[in-house]
């Protein structure tokens, strides 16, 4: 039994912002008193929660747990307590493993694993094409079936307008959701950080913000042609942002992500050649950065995902065109989206909505929430902490970040994960 | 003095340090026209040249140069290397440090790879290339080929020709000359000579006729052949035809030009031999003034590292 | 304040002397070149050949040379700029006096001879200085002296030539304290 009291809790699912406390008894949320006191049982344990945020445990729509394939990256073990470290207790768990998530097999076993040894709950995402090859389609329906809650080629831009016609189409049928990663790999092909005056002064090859317009643009066309179910994985773009204004606009069902490095950081961060930096999509120019915030404050960006994709320290130490893209994000995602709200870019409650009822709607899947029977899943976070992204202290095996040495405010304290609570701090 | 004990790019150089290596490049030049065209300056210390792209005219400069300054001097290229049994860059990098290197003269086919290196070795880092992005020392020994012939680079209109997007050649001589006071054109198609390229502080041009009159200097840059099937342009016959340096389109520049090139060079393809082996041309001059120019590079980062 | 230890015409009359020396010597003029260190030697050697030149009715050949690139301080101290070296004749089989303005180590001496090997094999090498400040550390003597001056190690002499933009020629001695403080300007 778990008393958590004096609580500041931000409930997007009730909703609920305000003073309260809660008492936690296997597993579930046995009382919730707004604004109220509750009677401390006997044996409970007492968390002092003055001046904390609680909130519904996270959802991560977009997390690399790498395995099967490549564990020395990251494990579902690590993956998912990185995940508990940074807030979350659910986490999508992306396709493109080895062998890749492309049949119920491996969606199987990526769900026994989880069950076996994961510190948080798992979703995995099934791949729209076998082998994430762009060919065929994946047995979406199967896979669907064992428990994948969307399917996406993430990773690998799916080329053929035909094939994602398809897979919107099917997916239509089984009332699924496909995540596109919209890039034109023709557009983008070589590039390694955003095109622009930065990438030519450092003789790097760029993206153009158009590879991502371009297949966005594609995309939204293909949804509305088949009333596909369309989320854009992380954004990153002022063009994006725009072309999916305007298709919200016009009523097609499309939802979108960004990632905190998006909404925080420049192409600049490359400079000195850090490959910690190099991210797919790339970082890109304030102007970008300005539109995701606004897009994020007017709900044009519907979900903060992370993206966090882990990697070995060897991996990241090569030459910069040659080192892997992505950025290990469980661990900061949190702190560094609890910036738009210290920048008042976001309301406390909209910044929840972001991580919890927004990514659930998405999916289709039950909101976390704090009611009472609810299961306890729940964050315990200190908005006043300040703290120093160090990543030898990242629990995730993927020590891969751009905000090494940055000083964050707001920081996770404890989770509590189906009743099980961990205090990090 | 030099401000770094590494010469990454001519992006981190002042002015000063440009004007100091090209002053003391002269009296090295003076060196090599002796009968005895070695000086014991940097006896005892130790250069390795680290290629892992082929370059046998870069290497034979720098292994020279050294060899000049009486230093010793090994080669490290990548098909001997140990890098093909899988051994990281940065490995590879610390194993020749620990055989003693002073110097590490790097090329490589991807940019920031000296940067990497720089930051982890003790030993001085200088970029024999780096990808598309720098070629340090062919900018410098462009820069004291043309002082060897102009009273001073300020001033003068220096024309670049050719694939500018994919030269480091170019971007090198983009900063030194724009650091050096010089007003640089470029030209070549809209492709490969990006619009972008004016926020470095130059000025585009399309046609050959436009872009060449009245110029002080033409630096040529070879067409990379293979941009060919990747679309930059649609042949090499058209390119010729529309950006080859022709005698005719040579007589727009100022009669005193003078016609360069990096090496080595497309006869009929960017220049027409006649050009090439004509009065303006000191493409030959470059490749010794190169040695000049490397040895003054040793040295001052030699000289930096003082106690 | 420094303490001035040749004037003008103390340097003249020295200079003068020196070249008469450098003719007895070398029994006349023929076969010698003068080579100056830079940068203080250059002006001095210049000086010299006119000198001698006047008295023997004849040009005498002057070079000028750097000897940076064979200073065996690379490490350990700032070096200067390097200068120009210039020897407009054959210094194969001549008979070559070095010129320096101030003797002390004897390193920058060891550094010429060497440069100038390099360069051809003389007849022979003779050394000339306008000051000898002492303190030699191999085992190098000048067969022309302008001026013996004793020294302390730490103080240090300083040659001042119109040549050099000064408004007249001077040899001065430093103060340890004046000499830190000129280094560190």
């Amino acid at each position: 039994m778990i008393l958590i009291k004096d609580a500041y809790v931000i409930d997007p699912a009730q909703p609920y912002e305000g003073p309260a406390e809660l008492l936690i008894e296997q597993g579930r949320i046995r009382q919730f008193a707004p604004k109220g006191r509750l009677r401390r049982p006997p044996k409970a344990q007492v968390v002092e929660a003055q001046g904390l945020w609680v909130l519904p445990g996270l959802i991560d729509m977009h997390t690399h747990l790498r395995e099967p394939g490549f564990e020395h990256k990251e494990t579902i073990k690590t993956g998912t307590l990185a995940a508990l470290r940074g807030g979350f207790t659910t986490v999508c768990a992306m396709a493109n493993t080895n062998p890749v998530n492309d049949n119920a097999g491996i969606t199987e076993f990526i769900l026994r694993k989880a069950q076996a040894e994961g510190h948080a709950k798992v979703l995995p995402v099934g791949a729209i094409s076998k082998g994430q090859k762009g060919q065929e389609l994946a047995e979406m329906a199967l896979m669907k079936d064992a428990g994948c809650v969307a399917f996406s080629d993430d990773g690998h831009p799916v080329q053929s307008a035909l094939l994602m016609r398809r897979a919107l189409e099917y997916a239509a049928g089984l009332d699924t959701l496909v995540i596109t990663h919209a890039e034109d790999p023709a557009l983008s092909e070589g590039g390694v950080m955003n095109e622009g005056l930065l990438a030519l002064r450092m003789g790097l090859r760029g993206i153009p913000a158009q590879a991502e317009a371009v297949a966005v643009f594609r995309d939204l066309a293909l949804a509305a042609l088949t009333g596909g179910r369309l989320h854009v994985a992380h954004v990153s773009t002022a063009e994006a942002v725009n072309l999916i204004r305007q298709g919200k606009d016009r009523g097609l069902r499309i939802s979108a992500e960004t990632c905190p490095h998006y909404f925080s950081l420049t192409e600049e961060a490359v400079e000195g050649y850090n490959t910690n930096a190099k991210v797919n999509p790339p970082l890109r120019t304030e102007k970008d950065l300005q539109a995701i915030r606004e897009a994020l404050r007017d709900g044009t960006l519907d979900v903060i995902a992370t993206d966090h994709a882990p990697h070995a320290p060897e991996e990241k130490a090569q030459q910069f065109d040659q080192a892997p893209s992505g950025a290990s994000g469980l661990e900061t995602a949190l702190a560094l989206s609890f910036a738009l709200v210290r920048e008042e870019v976001l309301t406390p409650m909209q910044m929840v909505e972001k991580f919890t009822t927004n990514p659930a709607r998405v999916l289709g899947i039950e909101p976390p929430a704090l009611r009472e029977g609810a299961e306890a899943n729940l964050v315990i976070f200190d908005p006043e902490r300040a703290w120093t992204v160090n990543p030898r202290e990242f629990l995730s095996k993927g020590k891969n970040t751009p905000f090494e040495g940055k000083e964050l405010q707001g920081q996770v304290v404890a989770t509590v994960f189906r009743g099980d609570l961990r205090k990090w701090l | 003095m030099l401000r770094s004990k590494d010469l990454l790019g001519i992006k981190e150089l002042r002015k000063e340090e440009i004007l100091l290596l090209l002053n003391t490049a002269r009296a090295f030049k003076e060196v090599l026209q002796r009968d005895i065209k070695k000086v014991p300056t940097l006896r005892g210390r130790t250069v390795v040249n680290l290629f892992f792209e082929p370059s046998t005219r870069t290497r034979t400069s720098f292994e020279l140069a050294a060899k000049r300054l009486s230093t010793d001097v090994i080669n490290f290229s990548a098909p001997t290397s140990s890098l093909v049994k899988g051994e990281s860059l940065l490995d590879t990098a610390l194993t020749v440090q620990a055989l003693g290197a002073d110097i590490v003269v790097i090329r490589h086919g991807s940019a920031g790879v000296p940067h990497m290196l720089a930051r982890v070795l003790r030993a001085s880092v200088i970029n024999a290339g780096d990808g598309t992005n720098e070629h340090p020392t062919q900018a410098l020994l462009d820069a004291f080929t043309i002082l060897q012939h102009k009273k001073a680079i300020e001033g003068l209109k220096v024309a670049i020709v050719g694939d500018v997007l994919h030269s480091r050649v170019a971007k090198s001589n983009i900063y030194c000359l724009g650091k050096l006071g010089a007003q640089v054109r470029l030209i070549g198609p809209a492709t490969l000579v990006l619009k972008a390229f004016e926020a470095l502080g130059t000025e585009v041009f399309y046609s050959m006729e436009e872009g060449l009159r009245g110029v002080d200097v033409v630096m040529t840059l070879r067409l990379q052949l293979e941009r060919q099937g990747r679309g930059y342009f649609p042949s090499t016959e058209e390119y010729f035809q529309k950006w080859g340096l022709t005698r005719e389109r040579l007589s727009l520049a100022s009669p005193e030009v003078l016609v360069m090139h990096p090496g080595p060079m497309n006869r009929g393809i960017e220049i027409a031999s006649e050009v090439a082996d004509g009065p303006e041309s000191v493409i030959l001059e470059q490749v010794t003034n190169g040695l000049a120019v490397r040895m003054a590079v040793m040295y001052h980062l030699e000289e930096m590292k003082k106690a | 304040m420094a303490k001035k230890l040749l004037d003008a015409q103390d340097i003249d009359r020295a200079l003068t002397r020196m070249g008469h020396e450098i003719i007895e010597k070398n029994k006349g003029p023929e076969g010698l070149c003068l080579v100056g260190i830079q940068r203080g030697g250059v002006h001095l050697a210049r000086r010299l050949a006119q000198k001698i030149g006047r008295t023997e009715g004849t040009e005498i050949p002057v070079g000028s040379l750097d000897i940076t690139f064979y200073r065996d301080d690379l490490r350990i101290r700032r070096q200067p700029q390097v200068r120009e070296t210039h020897l407009p004749f054959d210094v194969n089989d001549k008979k070559v006096v070095l010129v320096d303005d101030v003797f002390f180590t004897g390193r920058s001496i060891r550094a010429a001879i060497d440069a100038i090997m390099d360069v051809g094999r003389p007849a022979l090498v003779q050394l000339a200085v306008l000051v000898d400040r002492g303190h030699r550390e191999l085992p190098i003597r000048a067969d022309y002296v302008g001026k013996n001056i004793p020294t302390s190690r730490a103080e240090r002499v300083e040659v001042q030539l119109r040549e050099e933009g000064y408004e007249e020629d001077a040899v001065l001695l430093l103060s340890p304290q004046e000499a830190q403080r000129d280094a560190s300007e």
